[in-house]
């Protein structure tokens, strides 16, 4: 039934219109209805119908003020009547043009891909399949069956033949029925099983071998569906795990070494997010020819912030509360609520823009049921950066080897010469520092405004508490861990129940671990 | 800033209190005592409250519905006021902390004595000033769309009930212009409004002949920021056929869910999302690629085409500039601050018609107050619900934060605050009841 | 060190005026609900509506901070999880007054309104019971009461102290707003309670009400300092302090620290339920607003800004942030996150024992 409504459509358009031109005929068809005329004249583009529908895309048909006329804007900026054809006076700046919508755009989409089916660049080639088989134009099976006779490159080749599949699963033959199944099966994509679910009801479909094959053809994907669905899951959660790690990792760092909690780490995250808004106003100012560049160049900037302002805020408050953790955590408490409000008077109460460069917009789609977005691997790769120049910098530096000391033993480190002071403060600074490449990440997946680091205070606590001090491999194995639970538990309870329960789970688990799962072995009683 | 006359007058209450001898002992005593003291009675002036959120969460969508606030107050003094007199902003915060709002609320009736409040974004913020609007008998202009189920003799509702706003999002949605959508995700944060809504639009999809399993509802907490599964089931759920996601996530969430829904490869023509809680000024903090084509549903576009409209945004940001504003010349326009700057020019006309602030009178005399607003149409104040026509536009997304109408209705619709969808409300009065 | 006048004024006057002041301070409050319910309106002596509810809002948060301070203070456990206590006895005082709204509902049901739009058809097992008052109460204190024993049993048991014990109950209150704000718990969701009609069959804005809510409030405040000085004071608050102080120490000593913690833990829980309990009808509304974890941080300013270790100190210190705020947001909204921020540095910086502790560190040097 579906397939035949645009040809019921195609009939009576081309009865009533038959002597307008496409451009008349185009701006007086109902709005409802010029999505189809364009899938119409997808296989019948011509001249004068590629002017039209070049008119509509590019704005350029306007509806008269008391919108009885429909107005086409010249190349001169001159308005003239559709019907007549004569110059009109008027703004256009102050008419409404000719609304393009999702199912008009979509029908331009295929209008155009149809034009680019021999095109020489064949990614082209199969961007231009792809939108042709969204668009389900039984109109044109013919040309598609054409191209594929013609098509050299195998994978393009493969396209094409899905793309008729589809097609011909409305076809009057059994046989070809049949085919077009069997090549469906194959697709694992999920879309493919509303095409097929009307093939395997008796309602949908007389033979019964066809309705066999389609039942074995859902089946078939669903299951294939299923593998890509756990592999989603995992990927979701080793994501979210990424986050996490990046917004706790500093604050282990600094938790390990100071016994201090820094309540306004999550402003370092969020001062590290605006770094990245700063610098990226910066390049659409003065180089927007580079300006997919602007956030390998926004990390060293948001490090350098935050490492200063880290090494700052160790300087001018913590150090005078040694030995006093609670009141630490009150007075970096209240140092966040500054530093928020800062920012908020700095660049204002709302949400700033920062866009994903070009490189990270999209995703990588393995099948049609699993995309990966690259914001979220380019971070999955990033925290690994990061977490191996940490690595790096604790285990190979003298500065590490210091961090490391203080941390096992602060007293025993001090008479031996290490300049616990000096340790201190730089290693305040590159925890903070550490957010900062974190919030540079985050501005990538979420939004930018002065509350960002507050949705992830107690999440990353939660990945120190679990994961212990002191150890590296603690912080990670309790970010990835709380990351796939949670991913494993939304599904069926929801996000609020999942959080829920693995907070209810840490708690009884410090009952059996209260130093967390990688603690450090000592002997001194607080 | 216009607010600084009205600061020096608190704190010269709170200096001139201070000289009672008596009260001195302790700084509780003494804060007390700053609200004991009567208030300053300026009788050359009508009070006017102004009760939006300028700091807290709720502080990214308020702060511009309390600029449009000052802006229409300043643009009517600037005619000459109302009765003779200049209208007096009281501008306070009440922070996003909802008790906070009563409080307030309480500040501005009875010790300001302003004639009327403009103010509340959430629906819990104006559900916890209610009550204190009816025991005092104060004045409440409520400027969001919001979800309907109530109707108090002491507010006037500017912004949109369901039926101005999510039923005909969805009809649309319905027709072969909107893409014939068969399957419907509505997808919402977990609060009063979204529930409503969608509690209304399952029974209008019933109505319409979709059956349960085609529609899915999910709710996610406030702030949510990781939208990675729920992508996913949207993607399986539009394997089942045309689907449009209905989305009435608030505020913040929406950019994490609109990344990564084009980032996990659904565009707007497969799966059109219908926002309606996203506007232009949500659309500032947003890089909008990822949401072209994707739609909402208001009352008002900054971006429809008629001399009243341009005009207006002309006029706020020239103020702005003279204020100081940062960005005075990029301020965006949006449906609240319409419907804000609608229901202060509807109540100053229906003042000069009563002739008098009394709450009474004017609540009389707003009854059929006509408007020509900016979305281009002339606004008519319902005469017997305290609700307004307005118009329904749909608009795309554009790249530049912009919105491109592609429907609207022909004229305002009345609003149905008790919608007929929910068993029940087919019982109530259509006039606002004092609760018991 | 400097010397502000108002201190010179202190040392001089030494501890009688303070204790005089403390009477007045008490003879105002007392005078208040009278003052609001016998005099003119228009007459300069009236209290009004609007100061009386503010004064009560401050005289709960005050006698949370009490109890913030018992833990803290003399114990040396820093909750950042009162918030919790205190909205969960406000919540029990919600479900009496969601029910007292008996049939003068939007939709005039036996069932609260939420329950109604969210398509229920009968009370959820732990609503039964809710329309009787003294139920209610016994809720409002047993259900933190409850929640303090089970958590401080397990923190306890296994030495959680310091940050990991703040941070812990930091979490736990971050979980309960996350399930408070679902409207599946049956809590009204991000509405919570609001639109209360009465209590006892008293209108809940008649001025009586308020006036009786408002001397309850000052007589339990009351009645939690005298407590407070008699178990600071007995054998058991030395042993507290003793815990803050050396607690390992304590051990060899051969006490179990775990009881007393535990103890002097449920107890404050339990007092700050009482207080969310009075806290609500005065205030008019509940939400899981108050669970959040910033709220339950301010509380710990409150009793650092006051002075910890004593029992004035936190009321003074919730009194003084609380009218400041009240002005602040009024006059200056822009800047109340500074100066909070600044108060909450310069306070562990400079005045480790609060504003108390300077005023008696003045007397001792005198």
């Amino acid at each position: 039934m579906q397939l035949f409504k645009p040809l019921i459509l195609l009939l009576s358009l081309c009865s009533s219109l038959v002597a307008a031109s496409p451009l008349t005929e185009l701006a007086h068809a109902d709005p409802a209805d010029r999505a189809g005329l364009i899938t119409q004249w997808t296989v019948q583009a011509d001249g004068p119908r590629r002017q039209a529908v070049a008119a509509l895309e590019e704005g350029r048909l306007f509806s008269s003020a008391d919108g009885s006329h429909v107005l086409l804007q010249g190349t001169d900026g001159k308005l003239s009547d559709v019907d007549s054809g004569q110059l009109v006076a008027g703004d256009a700046a102050s008419l409404d043009t000719l609304p393009v919508n999702n199912s008009v755009r979509s029908a331009l989409e295929a209008f155009h891909a149809a034009g680019d089916l021999a095109d020489p660049d064949r990614n082209k080639r199969l961007s231009a399949i792809q939108a042709l088989q969204d668009s389900a134009n039984p109109g044109l099976l013919p040309l598609l069956l054409s191209r594929q006779r013609q098509e050299q490159d195998s994978q393009v080749k493969q396209a094409l033949h899905m793309a008729s599949a589809r097609l011909q699963l409305a076809s009057p033959l059994v046989a070809q029925r049949l085919q077009a199944i069997g090549v469906l099966a194959d697709s694992a994509d999920p879309a493919t099983v509303s095409l097929l679910a009307p093939l395997a009801s008796e309602a949908g479909e007389q033979d019964a071998s066809v309705r066999a094959a389609a039942s074995q053809a859902i089946s078939a994907i669903k299951t294939s569906q299923w593998r890509y669905n756990m592999l989603g899951y995992a990927f979701s959660g080793i994501s979210l795990g990424s986050v996490l790690l990046l917004a706790a990792l500093g604050l282990a760092i600094t938790y390990g070494l100071l016994g201090v909690i820094n309540m306004a780490h999550g402003e370092m995250l969020m001062i590290g997010a605006y770094a990245s808004y700063v610098v990226q106003n910066l390049f659409r100012t003065w180089w927007p020819g580079a300006f997919d560049a602007y956030l390998l160049a926004a990390l060293p900037v948001a490090f350098a912030v935050t490492f200063v302002i880290g090494m700052a805020l160790e300087r001018l408050i913590i150090r005078h509360l040694y030995g006093r953790p609670l009141e630490t955590l009150l007075a970096t408490w209240g140092i966040s609520l500054m530093l928020i409000q800062a920012v908020r008077i700095l660049f204002g109460a709302q949400n700033v823009e920062v866009a994903n460069p070009s490189w990270l917009s999209g995703g990588w789609e393995i099948t049609p049921a699993l995309t990966l977005p690259y914001n979220r691997l380019a971070i999955i790769a990033f925290v690994a950066a990061v977490l191996v120049l940490t690595w790096l910098v604790l285990n190979k530096t003298r500065l590490g080897l210091f961090v490391r000391a203080v941390t096992q033993n602060r007293r025993m480190a001090d008479s031996v010469g290490v300049p616990t002071g000096k340790v201190d403060m730089l290693a305040f600074g590159l925890g903070s520092g550490i957010a900062g490449l974190g919030g540079v990440a985050l501005s990538q997946i979420g939004n930018v405004g002065p509350e960002l680091g507050q949705g992830y205070i107690v999440d990353s606590f939660m990945v120190v508490v679990l994961g212990g001090v002191g150890q590296l491999a603690g912080t990670v194995t309790g970010a990835m861990g709380l990351g796939i639970v949670n991913k494993i538990l939304e599904p069926s309870l929801g996000a609020v129940l999942g959080k829920i329960l693995i907070l209810g789970f840490i708690i009884l688990f410090i009952q059996k671990r209260p130093q967390g799962l990688f603690a450090l072995k000592g002997r001194v009683l607080d | 800033m216009t607010q600084r006359n009205i600061h020096t007058n608190h704190q010269g209450n709170l200096m001139a209190s201070t000289r009672r001898t008596f009260l001195k002992s302790a700084p509780l005593v003494l804060a007390a005592a700053g609200l004991l003291s009567m208030p300053a009675f300026a009788a050359d002036t009508i009070k006017v409250g102004v009760l939006h959120s300028l700091s807290g969460t709720m502080a990214i969508s308020e702060t511009s519905l309390k600029d449009m606030a000052l802006f229409a107050i300043d643009q009517i003094n600037a005619k000459g006021g109302v009765l003779g007199k200049k209208l007096e902003p009281v501008v306070v915060d009440p922070a996003s902390n909802w008790p906070l709002f009563a409080e307030k609320a309480r500040q501005l009736l009875s010790k300001d004595k302003v004639a009327v409040t403009f103010g509340c974004w959430t629906s819990v913020s104006r559900k916890s000033v209610l009550p204190v609007y009816e025991e005092l008998n104060g004045l409440l202009f409520y400027p969001v769309q919001y979800e309907g189920e109530e109707m108090s003799p002491n507010v006037f509702y500017t912004g949109a009930a369901p039926n101005q706003q999510a039923i005909p999002a969805v009809e649309y949605l319905m027709s072969k212009e909107g893409g014939a959508a068969k399957r419907f995700f509505l997808l919402g944060t977990d609060y009063v409004y979204p529930r409503t809504t969608n509690k209304i639009l399952r029974a209008f999809l019933h109505s319409k002949g979709v059956k349960d399993e085609d529609i899915q509802e999910m709710y996610t907490p406030f702030g949510h920021s990781d939208y990675q599964t729920i992508v996913g089931n949207i993607k399986k759920f539009a394997a089942g056929g045309k689907t449009a996601v209905i989305s009435t996530i608030n505020g913040d969430s929406n950019v994490p869910f609109y990344k990564e829904l084009g980032n996990q490869g659904l565009k707007a023509t497969d799966v059109p999302v219908v926002a309606f809680s996203v506007g232009e000024e949500e659309l500032k903090g947003i890089d909008a690629k990822p949401l072209v084509g994707h739609l909402a549903a208001w009352n008002y576009f900054m971006s429809v085409k008629n001399p009243v409209n341009s005009k207006w945004i002309a006029d706020y940001r020239a103020w702005a500039k003279k204020k100081g504003l940062a960005n005075a010349d990029k301020l965006v326009t949006n449906d609240p601050m319409e419907a804000t700057y609608v229901g202060i020019n509807m109540w100053a006309e229906a003042v000069k018609k009563a002739g008098t602030t009394d709450v009474a009178a004017v609540t009389k005399a707003m009854a059929g107050i006509k408007f020509a607003a900016p979305s281009g149409f002339t606004l008519e104040m319902d005469p017997k619900n305290h609700h307004l026509h307005k118009p329904v536009m749909i608009g795309e997304i554009q790249s530049n934060g912009q919105f491109s109408v592609v429907w609207k209705t022909k004229a305002p619709i009345r609003a149905q605050p008790w919608s007929p969808f929910i068993p029940g409300n087919d019982k109530k009065p259509d006039t606002p009841v004092k609760s018991k | 060190m400097q010397t502000s006048l108002s201190l010179r004024l202190a040392t001089r006057l030494g501890p009688q005026p303070l204790k005089l002041a403390g009477a007045a301070a008490l003879a105002v409050l007392l005078a208040m609900p009278a003052l609001h319910l016998w005099t003119d309106p228009a007459s300069s002596l009236h209290v009004s509506a609007y100061t009386l509810t503010l004064v009560g809002k401050i005289l709960c948060y005050a006698i949370v901070a009490l109890a913030m301070d018992l833990v803290w203070g003399y114990t040396g456990l820093l909750s950042l999880g009162h918030g919790l206590f205190f909205a969960l006895g406000g919540y029990g005082m919600g479900m009496y007054l969601m029910r007292a709204i008996g049939h003068d509902g939007n939709y005039q049901s036996d069932l609260p309104d939420f329950m109604v739009f969210l398509d229920w058809k009968s009370l959820p097992w732990f609503w039964q019971g809710s329309e009787h008052l003294a139920w209610a109460l016994c809720l409002a204190v047993g259900v933190p009461g409850l929640l303090a024993l089970v958590f401080g049993w397990l923190a306890f048991r296994s030495r959680i102290k310091g940050v990991y014990f703040s941070i812990m109950t930091q979490a736990l209150t971050y979980a309960a707003m996350l399930l408070f704000f679902r409207n599946e718990t049956g809590f009204g969701g991000n509405n919570g309670f609001t639109d209360f009609k009465r209590i006892l069959g008293y209108g809940i804005a008649a001025p009586g009400t308020r006036a009786t809510l408002f001397l309850l409030t000052v007589l339990l405040l009351v009645a939690a300092l005298a407590a407070g000085f008699w178990l600071v004071h007995s054998k058991f608050g030395r042993i507290l302090t003793a815990i803050r102080d050396a607690e390992s120490r304590l051990m060899f000593c051969g006490y179990n620290p775990l009881y007393y913690k535990l103890f002097i833990w449920v107890a404050s829980a339990m007092l700050c339920g009482l207080a969310g309990a009075l806290y609500v009808p005065q205030v008019g509304i509940i939400n899981p607003g108050e669970m959040s974890p910033a709220n339950s941080i301010e509380i710990a300013i409150w009793v650092a800004v006051g002075g910890r270790g004593s029992l004035i100190g936190p009321v003074l210190g919730a009194g003084f942030i609380n009218a400041a705020k009240s002005w602040f947001t009024v006059a200056f909204p822009e800047y109340w996150l500074f100066f909070l921020g600044a108060l909450f540095i310069a306070t562990t910086l400079f005045l480790p024992r609060g504003l108390l502790g300077l005023l008696r560190s003045h007397k001792e040097n005198a």
